[in-house]
Parts: C-alpha cells; structure tokens; sequence
C-alpha cells in the first residue's frame, strides 16, 4: 500500500501524540496530579490510527475503556482531553468522566466505556439509527478480546447481521483480558472465524502494520458502506503496560514484553517510511517534537484549568444540560 | 362523553400516534411484530408502520437494551419493550451502566432519549420468573426516570410525554391492569413526569399506592366509606421524578398515611416514601406512626392460594387502612 509524504506524516503524528499523550498521562499520574486509574495502549498505535484512517469525516466510532487512541486518532482536542485526565471543568466531560468516557458526540466519537462488551450492544443501536437515517454514515465499533468471550458480543453480532447495520466491528486483540491471556481460548485467527458464524466478513492483521491494519478496515468500510452489512477485523497487538494502574505484571514475563517491543508499530512506520523514501529522518524528528509540543501545550492548559465547582455537582443528571 | 379503551389500548394508541407524529419513534422487542407482543400490546402495529419501524428481535434483552440506548444516541427516540420485567435484570447493564449514565458522565456531550416499557407484577399464576416488581431498583439510578400507571387515561399521557423526554425513562406497567378500562381523549395530550394524581379525596387518612395497588386501595376505600372512614388515595404516577409536594400536602391534611405496593417491602419504594414523609414538615402532623403495606418477603409463588397471599389484596388494605383510622399516637 502506498502512501503519499503528507498522509504518511500525518499518522506517524497521530501515533506519536498517543504514545507521548499516554506517556505524560502516566508521568502526571505517578506524579500525584491525575488521580484514579487509566488503561494505557501504549504498543497498539497503529491499530488505532490504522483502522480509524479508514473513516470519512462524517463517520462515528465508539470506542473502549483503552480508548485515548481511539479519540486522537478521531480528531479529539488533546487540552479537553488532558484537562479531563485532570478532571478538570473544561475537560471533555466537565471533569465527571476521566480517561475512561471521553466523548464529542458532535464531532463523531460517541464515547468510550468502562465496562468491557459494554459499548457493543450500543453499536447495533447506532447502527440501526444511522441506517433509518439514511445519510451514509457508518460506525466503527472496538472493542477487545476481554469483551469476545462475553454475552454481549453474541447478541450484539446476532442483532447486527440481521438488521444488516453499517458497522465495522475492530477487535483488538492485545492478548490478555485483564490478566487472562486470550490464547488459552482462541487466537486472533479464531477471532475473526467468529464472523463467519455470524454471517459477515472477518479477518485477521498483524494489529502492530499501520497500513496493514488500514487496508483491511478500507476493504470493511467499503462492504460496510456498499449496503451490505457488518463486518469484523481483527487486530493482532499487545499493550505494554499492564492492564490499569494496579497490575503488576504477574500473569506475563519480561522477555514477552521485549519481544513485541521489538515490533513497536510506531518503529516499524517510521522506518518502512525511510525505506520508502516517503519520509527523511530530518522530518520524522520534526513530527516527534511536534507532538511533545502539542503535548506539553495539553498538559498546560490541563494544569492551569480550573476544577469543577462542587455546587455544580448535582447538575447535568438529567436534560437539559 | 369520552370513548373508554382498555389500558393495553391505551399504550399502543400512545406509541401509535406518537409513531405517526414524529418518524425518529420506533418499537423495538421481542415478538413485538406478527405475533403482537406477549400481552398483545403492538398487535396491529407491523400492517401500519412495516418491520423497519416495529422491530422484532430474537431472545437479546441486553441487545434491546443497547439497541435503544445506542440508536437514542444518535438521535432517534426508540421504545423497547421487554417482555416480562423479571428479565430487565438481563437488560439492567445497559439500561443503568450505560443509557441512566450518559449524559452525565459525558459532560452533556450526549442525549439519549429512550423509553424502556416493561409489564411488572404477579397475579397471572407465571410465578417466580414472570412476575416481580423491580420499580425501586431503577428507582435508585440518577439519569432514570421511573413512571408507573394505574389507569388508561395516565397511561397514554404519560406515554407520550415519555417518549418525547429527553432522558432515558423506565415504562412499567402493570399486567393485571392491561384490560381494565377507562375514559381516554383519542386526541394526544401529555401528562408531565414528576406530577403525582390524588385518585380520590378524603380527611381521615391518606393512602399512597402504586401500580394495581391504587385499584386496590380505591376499592378498600369504597367499602370503609360505608364505616365512616374517609380515604384520600394519592397516584405518585411517577417514582422518579417523585412528585413529594402533593404526598407531603396530603398527609398534612388527613395526619396519617399508609403506603401500599405489591414489591416486597424490604428495601421497596415504601420505604423511600415514608423517609420522604418523616423528613417533611408533614411529620409534625403525623397523629400516627407511618405505616406499610407490601408485598411479603418471599419470591411469587406459583400455587394460585399463595401467590394471592404473596402481595396485599383488598382486605389486608381495608383491615391495615381500619387499624390506622383507630391508631393514635
């Protein structure tokens, strides 16, 4: 797949603000000022930006309780995003929802969820609302191995072929569910045989190939877009930290973790870049600090944001808000 | 003279009307088209709206649920029906984790304007799973609104002002109530959520009912008349919203109030009401302590002898409600 200098600069910057917006994300967290927990996707860029490339402007997506890729690779403002982290009242949520509900409905990102298979029965609603509406927006849905093996992904793919709703599903298997690793059941290959059952396509990349990943979700958006029906990608990742803030990394050794350190996705898209001659060293450094600086600018405006006022507290329960 | 529908009737006049007024409305469920619905609720309305519109779906409570929530997100206005409320336990993730929770968590960045409509109650012989009264669970969730009527006039008002609210609302109806009849405007008219109706005036002492138990009592009511004891009879209508003014006035006026509902007592919607009552400054005219009336701490039995015994008839109304009128402090 080809690339033009200005598409491959734009996702290379895309994965960088994620992988450094997590990285300050944490170093606040470990320096007292963002409280709480986050779910941390540092290793699974590529999934994030690969698969949400393939949308129009116009598209939506739900995404995850590991979703501030999902939301950056969306388009989301980093200083709402950072100022919500710091539960802050100009936060995307007003401070009320933390890293794991960022949404701007308005702008295409109905939201992320801290249930795991919480967000999927809603796509087959947001699927069906969008095909009575008729105006050629799709959905795409992630969610994770941990939500696969629950009830909700069956009935939520049983309702999705049958009311045939334009939604691509993306599972992003990052191969353990909390510390359950995913392959003591299936495989990212069985994951996406679960599509056949249903009755739609599905297929399985190697999650950490940004235009592999990019590929495969243009082919499911254009079955998707053509009016016939859902479809099911499966991306292949790992996240390299541990599952929240409590994990310590008991269920998984430290030469498991360098092995897919060895295929970082932001790595391996920089350095096909070069090989391609699409992008120059001199130009990926200035993408990099591009996005420390975007970053360090979020984490400004985070710091000197105000907190919600507690008299505001009861407010925003019910409409209007 | 206003025509008289049943409560069934009134339901599917309210979503059907609705349905012709605003395309963004649509039902969803199981078993909602062809065959009706289980109760017959949406008989007839597949011929008039097509399958697009009255959404049959197979056995997926938790995809109903998550259906509705996500389509409201994006802007329609579902009605999902769950056939028996004993399986809202199987729909309550996405009804209290997700749809109840929204708007707030999400800053008002989101809307998501659903109704839940769900028959409650016992009296069908369906036993323990076909038969529960759940109202106070969702009752305790910020973002919900319950509403819970007891006549075919409210049923059809509050329907529609339901279905038009912007907030996720929880619909519980009653079975045993779906063919009793009253007078009902063909035209549309909404009744607000959050308004409580005094179904019959009195001085001696007040009842508050939900559900089939306001027929109850009504019918208690008539015969203590005849003894001389004056019952006021208040219709919260809705839960949540409650409507507190018009309970607390009530008790003011008759200074004593018994609360009936047919869910078990312990942790039930009564005991949220006499706390309401005792906070108030209607405590201070209370002349005698509050008293309950609920359904027994046990789940619906199937045998017809317990399951009448299971949740107050008229006579443990009419004997509770004489044993108030006699109290005093």
């Amino acid at each position: 797949m080809e690339v033009t200098k200005e598409i491959a600069e734009q996702y290379l910057l895309q994965m960088y603000q994620i992988r450094v917006f997590e990285e300050q994300a944490e170093k606040s967290y470990m320096a007292g000022k963002i409280h709480g927990t986050m779910h941390l996707s540092i290793g699974q860029e590529a999934s994030a930006v690969g698969s949400v490339s393939a949308l129009g402007p116009k598209d939506l997506i739900l995404s995850t309780h590991r979703g501030h890729g999902h939301c950056i690779a969306k388009g989301a403002d980093l200083k709402l995003m950072m100022a919500e982290f710091y539960g802050k009242a100009n936060g995307y949520c007003r401070g009320r929802g933390g890293s794991m509900h960022i949404a701007d409905v308005a702008s295409g990102n109905l939201g992320a969820n801290g249930v795991v298979g919480g967000g999927i029965p809603m796509a087959v609603g947001v699927g069906l609302g969008l095909k009575m509406q008729n105006e050629g927006k799709i959905l795409l849905s992630f969610f994770g191995d941990g939500a696969a093996s629950t009830g909700a992904f069956h009935e939520s793919m049983t309702l999705s072929v049958l009311y045939q709703v334009p939604v691509v599903y993306v599972c992003e298997n990052n191969q353990y569910a909390m510390s359950f690793p995913s392959n003591k059941w299936t495989t990212s290959e069985g994951l996406a045989s679960f599509a056949a059952c249903y009755g739609m396509p599905g297929k399985s990349v190697d999650g950490n190939d940004l235009l592999a990943v990019l590929e495969a979700t243009e082919e499911a958006v254009e079955h998707v877009r053509n009016g016939n029906g859902p479809a099911l990608v499966v991306c292949d990742t790992y996240r390299w930290r541990g599952h929240s803030k409590s994990d310590r990394n008991r269920y998984r050794s430290q030469e498991e973790i360098d092995a897919w350190k060895e295929k970082d996705p932001i790595e391996r898209f920089k350095n096909h870049m070069i090989e391609k001659k699409t992008l120059t060293i001199d130009d990926i450094e200035k993408i990099k600090a591009q996005a420390d600086a975007d970053i360090e600018n979020a984490r400004l405006f985070a710091e000197s944001s105000p907190d919600p006022d507690v008299s505001t507290l009861e407010e925003g329960v019910y409409a209007p808000w | 003279m206003v025509r008289e529908i049943t409560y069934l009737e009134a339901v599917r006049e309210a979503m059907t009307q609705e349905m012709e007024r605003d395309p963004k409305v649509f039902l969803i469920g199981e078993d909602v088209g062809l065959y009706g619905g289980a109760f017959q609720v949406s008989y007839g309305m597949l011929e008039k709206f097509g399958p697009e519109r009255i959404v049959d779906t197979p056995i997926t409570e938790l995809g109903i649920a998550g259906a509705a929530t996500g389509a409201a997100l994006v802007g329609m206005r579902p009605i999902a029906e769950i056939m028996f409320m004993d399986f809202t336990t199987l729909a309550s993730e996405q009804l209290v984790n997700q749809a109840a929770k929204l708007r707030f968590m999400f800053g008002g960045r989101a809307t998501d304007p659903m109704v839940l409509r769900t028959p409650a109650g016992s009296g069908t012989g369906a036993a323990e799973h076909h038969s529960q009264s759940f109202e106070n669970w969702f009752v305790h969730v910020p973002g919900l609104k319950v509403v819970m009527p007891t006549t075919p006039y409210d049923v059809k008002g509050l329907l529609i002002e339901s279905i038009r609210d912007d907030n996720p609302v929880v619909f519980i109806e009653h079975k045993l109530l779906y063919k009793s009849k009253g007078p009902v405007p063909e035209e549309m008219y909404t009744i607000p959520l959050g308004k409580a109706d005094v179904k019959r005036a009195g001085r001696d002492l007040t009842i508050v009912a939900t559900g089939v138990m306001v027929q109850r009592s009504l019918a208690a009511a008539d015969q203590l008349a005849q003894e001389g004891i004056d019952i006021e009879i208040v219709d919260p209508r809705t839960l949540r919203p409650l409507d507190t003014e018009t309970i607390i006035a009530s008790v003011k006026k008759t200074g004593k109030v018994l609360i009936v509902h047919e869910a078990v007592k312990t942790g039930g919607f009564g005991g949220e009401l006499a706390a309401v009552i005792a906070e108030s400054e209607a405590f201070g005219y209370l002349e005698a302590p509050i008293l309950r009336l609920a359904g027994k701490e046990v789940p619906i039995p199937y045998n017809r002898n317990l399951e009448y015994h299971a949740v107050p008839q008229v006579e443990n109304i009419i004997e509770k409600a004489r044993e108030l009128a006699q109290l005093k402090v």
